[in-house]
This record gives structure tokens, sequence and C-alpha cells, in this order.
């Protein structure tokens, strides 16, 4: 899966992100399963809401204005991709 | 950046809450599968949990910390309020897995239960065609049930497609998956029968030959190839065959809490057979005093109550020394190593399990099924207990 600026990123459908105190940690849910997830992969997910990757790059270099951060945002949509946790449209 | 996450793993010390709760509304069950995993005594169960109790119990369940619930049975769909336990379950921010076989579904209850803020429906099928279905599971209504399939996927819920493998369906695999694909599975779940509850007492009748086996992974490797993208495909082993034991619940006591229809609460689905006192009930006690202080879930928490060879065993943190029920049901001690693992002094039971699969032939009439219902239920809870025995000529007479 190739990722452009226009690509439109989503949760995949059936998935659930949501903020876990006891795990104090982002979870993303799905049927039967669950994964905790680290800082980074958080921050991403919370933008996965339909925005494409241009957008969502605008907002997480707001967000981190010091970090060079683009090639593992691409990194981590293709591996969200593959592990079925994302969707896209061009 | 380059680990994403972690998957769940354990501290197998653990004091941390559960995080997968399954509650096992009801016991009633329109089907009468021969592998269910019910207790083989479920008919001596006492009153179910009214509406209130499970609002109560969830409410506890999430407070500990449980993020999937799983509405089990039985089939969850005989309970009438289970549109009530779902909206509540969605309230307190559960993700909410219905596990059905889709008898007693109809497309209103679906969709109010969509409304409920039901997240995904696991439906479980017994074999690719009615005939076959009906004699492992007794009256199916195979036909409506594939309409229900198709109606599920309508209604945009995630599906997983279920089906326990055992002698009699493993040479239908390829018309299985053609099924799933046709019915638009997101995900199927092919699970090699696990030899417990109902499953253990059918033992003889529902093993495959490893032929059988080897043959099903490859058709469902061959589907996996075709669907990549569309449908993902999981084959699972059995124990019994893989000559290790399963990581059983990811460790006694860390991960997974259990309700009974009658609120009696389980370390794993099988414990209620296990011997020592009376399963905790929530109709005496709170999740949290069970899940962190009660006995049961402390007797196999963490390593310390192994015996050779799991104890010395670099395996332990990763198989947690197999499933506790299983060891009980082959060895009669619950503390024992799983007598799956090849390490086990009692792993030749297993293989003699194994090749007396293979010395069978392969013949339409064989060992005959007994099939999951109230009356064989008392009937084998009456001669054997709650530890019961692979049923022979003897018992099915």
């Amino acid at each position: 899966m190739n990722f452009s600026a226009g690509t439109r990123v989503n949760l995949a459908h059936g998935t659930k992100f949501q903020w876990e105190p006891s795990q104090n940690a982002h979870v993303l849910l799905y049927p039967e399963g669950m994964v905790q997830l680290n800082d980074t992969a958080s921050a991403i997910l919370k933008y996965c809401d339909g925005r494409s990757v241009a957008e969502m790059l605008a907002v997480l270099h707001d967000q981190f204005p010091d970090a060079a951060l683009d090639d593992d945002v691409h990194a981590f949509l293709e591996d969200a991709h593959e592990r079925g946790w994302i969707r896209t449209e061009s | 950046m380059s680990a994403a996450g972690s998957e769940l793993n354990p501290d197998t010390g653990g004091r941390r809450g559960p995080l997968w709760f399954l509650a096992e509304v009801t016991y009633r069950c329109p089907l009468q599968c021969a592998y269910c995993s019910n207790p083989v005594d479920f008919a001596n169960e006492k009153e179910e949990l009214s509406t209130e109790e499970w609002i109560r119990v969830m409410r506890e369940a999430r407070e500990l910390g449980a993020v999937q619930l799983g509405f089990s049975g039985g089939e969850p769909l005989v309970r009438k309020d289970l549109e009530e336990l779902v909206a509540e379950a969605s309230r307190l921010g559960f993700y909410t897995n219905l596990i059905t076989s889709g008898v007693g579904m109809d497309a209103d209850r679906l969709a109010r239960l969509k409304e409920a803020g039901l997240d995904h429906i696991q439906i479980s099928f017994q074999a690719a065609t009615a005939s076959l279905s009906d004699d492992v599971a007794g009256r199916t209504q195979f036909e409506h049930k594939e309409a229900m399939a198709r109606e599920i996927r309508r209604q945009g819920y995630p599906m997983v497609l279920n089906v326990v493998l055992h002698r009699r369906n493993l040479d239908q695999i390829d018309e299985i998956l053609q099924m799933a694909a046709d019915l638009g599975a997101d995900y199927v779940e092919l699970a090699n029968t696990q030899y417990h509850g109902w499953a253990y007492v059918n033992r003889k009748a529902l093993m495959p030959t490893m032929a059988q086996l080897t043959h099903a992974e490859e058709v469902a490797n061959r589907w996996r190839e075709k669907m990549a993208g569309k449908m993902r495909i999981y084959y699972i082993w059995s124990d019994y065959y893989e000559g290790k034991p399963k990581p059983c619940m990811n460790g006694w006591g860390t991960t997974f809490i259990g309700v009974n229809p009658d609120g009696r609460v389980m370390p794993c689905h099988g414990a209620a057979m296990l011997p020592g006192p009376p399963l905790p009930s929530v109709r005496d006690h709170d999740l949290n005093w069970i899940w962190n202080d009660s006995e049961l879930f402390n007797r196999f928490r963490g390593l310390d109550w192994m015996q050779e060879p799991c104890r010395t065993c670099d395996k332990r943190f990763e198989d947690f020394g197999g499933c506790r029920c299983q060891a009980y049901l082959l060895t009669g001690d619950a503390a024992a190593t799983d007598p799956t693992c090849h390490l086990s002094p009692l792993h030749q039971q297993v293989r003699d399990a194994v090749e007396s699969a293979e010395e069978e032939p392969r013949v339409m009439v064989e060992q005959p099924l007994i099939l999951r219902n109230p009356k064989n239920s008392k009937k084998l809870s009456k001669k054997f207990g709650t530890r019961p025995k692979v049923a022979d000529a003897e018992t099915t007479e």
C-alpha cells in the first residue's frame, strides 16, 4: 500500500480507538482483541478520522514542531494497513 | 517508532485486572453441538442471573479494567434482555462481541442490537451442508443461519465466522471456506476441536487423522492467498497433535474472567469441573474480591504452583504449563504438566489417542456422538460427577 498526500485514512471497519485509564494507554479494539498502543502510534491513529495524509502531517507538525516525522508516519501507516487497523480512500 | 504497539503480553505475576470478560448469560441453547465447551453437567445450573445482576457485574468488570466483553452461552439470543445488557455494556465503554449460532436471530433483533451499540458478531457454523450440521448439532436450521450471516453483513457489522473442526467436517474445508467467502465474512476462525467439556466425552468420534489436518491446513493456506486483503483466515491446530500445550488463558488469572449463567466466576471456560471448593459467585462477593483475593483465582496464578517438568522449563513463561482443566481431565491432578506437552511423563496417553484416530477406518458408521442437551448432561453427570470420561461403546448404549 502506497500512501500519497491525498490518501484519506480512516480506522478500519469495526475498530474502536480509546483511552484506557487502567492501562494508562490508548488501545485499539477490534473483534475479540486489542492492542495497546505506544505514544507515537496513538498520536497518529487519533487523526485517522477521514482526513488525508497531508492534513494529518500538518496537524502532527504543529503538535511536534521539532520532529522530522514524515517517514515515520508513512512507515506506521503502511504497517497499520498491513495489520488491518486502518482503511483508505484515494 | 519501529514498534507500533505491543500485542497483549501478560505479566505472569499479574496483579492487573482482567481484559477479557466472558458473560455466559445462559446455558439454554437450541443447538446440541457434540463438542460444546460448556461443562458436561451444565443441566445442574441454578437460576440465571437477572438483568440487574448482570448490569452490576459488568460494571464491576469494567472497573477492574476489562475492555472486551463477549456475550456467550449457551445461545445468548435466548435472553430477552440481551439488548438491554448490550446497551449498558456499550455505555460502560466495552467493545461488545456477540458469540452466537444465529439460531433464534432475525433482522429486527439485529437492528435493535446495533442500536444498542453491539460492535461485532461471531457466528458459528457447524459444517458446509445442512445434513452434516444437523448430525453434529441437532436441528441447526442451516438455511436460516446462512440468511442471518448475510443479514449481519447487510447491517454493517464486522463478522467473524467460526467453525469448530473435527473428523466429520474437516474434509469439507474447501466448501466451508467457499461458504465463508460467499457470506462475506471478515474473519474466518477454523478452530480444531480442543478436547474439553463435551468434546472430551466425544473424543473418539471427533478426533481426525493427521492427514485430514494437514490437508485442511493446505486448503486454508490456498484460500488465505486467494482472499488476501478481503478475508482473514485463522487455522488453529489442536494441542493433541502439536505435542505442545496452549498458553491457556494467557496465564491463569492474568487476562480472562468468565461468569456462568448462575453467577459463578471462572478463570477459564472449564474451571467448573476442577476439584476443590465451589466456584466463588457474584451473588456472594464482588468481582474485585473474586479476581484479586479468592483462592480459585490465585490457585494457579504465577509460576509457583508448578511441578516438574514445568517448574524448571524454559517454556513456562510462554505456555504457563498449559491447560489446568486438561491436566485434571487426563491425569486427575489439576497441577500436573498438561499431558499434551511432549515433556509430560503422561504424554503417551495423548499420543495413544492420536494414534488410535489413525487406526480406525474412515467409514461413515463411526462412534456415535453424544449430543449436548439437558438429558445427556443429567445422565453423564450422574454417571461421572464433574470429571467426565471419554465415551466408549458402553457409555453410549
